[in-house]
């Protein structure tokens, strides 16, 4: 029986093909781009004042509310705050990746990685609430700062609009603190996977021609893993875009996208201005992409 | 093929380049290289003329590529002193070196078209775009690669991309050309095609090869000299013609071309004496047991119990009488495979001049 089935399979290799990619493929469609649609739609539908109940007409009414002077604002902190989380991210994990893989031993190797991972296996929330204890005004970072004589140098920078707040735990510096902590890890991953692919050789062939580290770093080293800083960049970029705890937690009331999108769909039950509002990191990303491609991000793949 | 090199005007270098005209091109000053407890290279001593295109042969693990890396610098010696013209580069590291190298794998930068890869050592000494271009254009027609300037190594075909590489390396003038097993990934017909054009570019450029190759026709068709390794020690140093008919050691005769290695009581039956040594299977003749043996040789009777018919040549596997077997090679001169195959079982006289012995030591 089994033997017959397994010949009628053999004879029909299309078939065999389409009941492996089937399931895959239709929760693929069903599950990610469906619900993708769905917000894409909802986007597009709006809320009536009066009654509060959404209207399924096609109108644009939502998106110009979602770029109003009030949510252009957000966007752009938002934007600017995963800006700064990715450049601080690639600068921080660049030596670190590429001391795994082209310096660290085999075990030590493996003991580095599972390092870099292991904070990935406790709750993300209980990370947040460790930072914001760590950078409350009378937390261990102050007291060391304090040690060190620098309080007036906090002090400084606590007073600085824009960054600062009244303390580092209710400040977008504090923030930019813990985002930077908290997607580290998959920036480090991709980097590091990208420069262990770099053979050898070529760094010998840049020395042996006659350029010194820095030559060979810049014009061989840093262009082939620059497609792995991009995918780490395209996770940092991404997951601050979206989240919505650490600005809940350490933030001021200043909104971040994710909480105004939190806000919407909750409190406001306005699901049409949360879903357009969700679309906005979507376009920016799209935008981002695009010009990492311009920049020859993807032609060494 | 003279022609095609001769437009290209690569300077020669030999005046310009040698700081010493006496010292040798290179020079290995009891060199060795630990890996841990591994001596991968034992107390090493060479000599490379000025101009030579030498040979490191070995089979792997022989030492032969770790001397290549650290003539390059990828590679410090544990001990001793490597002299290029004259100076001690021990401690160089590679990018202060004038040598270059071309890799097995060619490690073409992916990321760069052929002509960035090859301006890429005038590019990192900062010399103007207008000359590097011109530089470049010049490889490119000496390489026979004119028109690729703009492929990337991913479109190029192996034998391209070997040529690539060799450009690469030789835009910058060095002293030394180091070429580590470069003909190992391309097909027969083009390795051969690309072994007579390696060795007529040498010779147009003047520059010192210095080629590791553990294929020993390889070696014996381009080299000068050949150093042939084991073990991380050189077993000799010589012509191809020195190395094949006067191997130093039991190891060289077996690893250039095939010898056969007769000891114990077998040697003393032939010889008379107590001797180990080596014949070459083409030297020994095969004869009907009622022919004579000529003056001054050797003859032993035997069984063909083996016989491989390859075309060009057969070769036969002959039982000795009391034990052992030699490898007989016979060129077909007249005969057929039909022929040839039918010796198969027979009793058979070989017989071989005694000039043609080789004694060799263990």
């Amino acid at each position: 029986m089994l033997q017959r089935v397994s010949t009628f399979l053999y004879l029909r290799p299309r078939m065999v093909l389409w009941l492996m990619l089937g399931p895959p493929l239709a929760y693929m469609f069903v599950v990610y781009l469906g619900s993708l649609i769905n917000l894409l739609v909802y986007s597009f539908f709006y809320l009536e004042e009066f009654t509060g109940l959404v209207v399924r007409e096609f109108s644009l009414r939502t998106y110009l509310e979602s770029v109003n002077i009030a949510n252009r604002e957000i966007i752009l902190r938002t934007s600017t705050m995963a800006a700064a989380v990715t450049l601080a991210d690639a600068l921080i994990a660049f030596p670190l990746a590429y001391y795994i893989a082209k310096f660290a031993s085999p075990r030590l190797k493996t003991w580095l990685i599972i390092s870099v991972t292991i904070p990935l296996w406790s709750s993300y929330l209980v990370r947040v609430y460790a930072w914001k204890l760590i950078l409350a005004k009378e937390g261990i970072l102050s007291w060391f700062v304090d040690l060190l004589h620098l309080s007036p140098l906090l002090d400084w920078l606590l007073r600085l609009p824009g960054i600062g707040g009244s303390s580092l735990s209710l400040s977008p510096l504090g923030m930019f603190v813990v985002f930077t902590y908290i997607w580290l890890p998959y920036m480090i991953i991709p980097i590091q996977t990208a420069l262990e692919r770099v053979p050898a050789s070529l760094i010998e062939a840049s020395s042996d021609l006659g350029a010194h580290p820095g030559q060979t770093f810049r014009t061989v080293i840093l262009p082939l893993a620059f497609p792995g800083v991009v995918a780490g960049s395209i996770f940092t970029f991404s997951l601050t875009l979206g989240d919505f705890i650490v600005p809940l937690s350490l933030g001021n009331s200043k909104f971040f996208i994710g909480q105004a999108v939190y806000s919407y769909q909750g409190t406001g039950g306005n699901i049409p201005l949360a879903a357009a509002m969700t679309m906005g990191p979507v376009v920016i990303m799209i935008l981002y992409l695009l010009i990492a491609k311009r920049l020859g991000a993807f032609d060494a793949l | 093929m003279n022609t095609l090199l001769s437009g290209a005007g690569v300077h020669s270098g030999n005046c310009e380049i040698m700081t010493n005209i006496t010292a040798p091109a290179l020079q290995f000053d009891q060199v060795s290289k630990y890996f841990g407890e591994v001596r991968a290279v034992d107390q090493a001593d060479l000599d490379i003329r000025d101009g030579e295109f030498f040979s490191m042969l070995g089979p792997s693990g022989s030492g032969k590529t770790t001397c290549l890396r650290m003539i390059a610098g990828f590679e410090r010696p544990t001990s001793g002193r490597i002299l290029l013209h004259g100076q001690d580069v021990s401690s160089l590291p590679p990018y202060e070196r004038n040598v270059n190298t071309v890799f097995q794998d060619y490690a073409l930068f992916p990321h760069m078209n052929v002509e960035e890869n090859i301006a890429y050592g005038l590019m990192v000494k900062q010399v103007p775009k207008a000359e590097r271009l011109k530089r470049v254009e010049e490889m490119l027609e000496l390489v026979r690669l004119a028109g690729f300037a703009k492929r990337k190594p991913s479109q190029l075909s192996g034998g391209q991309r070997q040529r690539v590489a060799l450009a690469r390396a030789l835009i910058n003038h060095p002293k030394v050309l180091l070429l580590d097993e470069p003909l190992g990934a391309l097909d027969l017909k083009l390795r051969q095609q690309m072994q007579v054009e390696l060795k007529a570019l040498q010779q147009r450029v003047g520059i010192t090869f210095i080629f590791v190759t553990h294929d020993q026709e390889e070696a014996l068709t381009m080299s000068d000299r050949i150093a042939l390794f084991n073990l991380g020690r050189i077993e000799q140093t010589g012509t191809p013609a020195e190395i094949y008919e006067h191997p130093a050691t039991s190891f060289v005769a077996g690893f250039v071309g095939t010898s056969n290695l007769v000891t114990g009581d077998v040697a003393k039956r032939i010889t008379g004496q107590e001797i180990i040594f080596s014949i070459r299977p083409e030297k020994i003749h095969l004869a009907d047991l009622e022919a004579g043996v000529p003056q001054d040789s050797h003859s032993v009777d035997g069984v063909v119990r083996d016989v491989v018919y390859l075309g060009l040549y057969t070769r036969y596997l002959v039982e000795l009488e009391g034990g052992g077997d030699l490898v007989v090679v016979e060129q077909n001169l007249k005969t057929t495979s039909m022929d040839v195959l039918k010796v198969k079982g027979k009793k058979v006289r070989l017989h071989w001049k005694k000039e043609h012995v080789r004694e060799v030591g263990n």
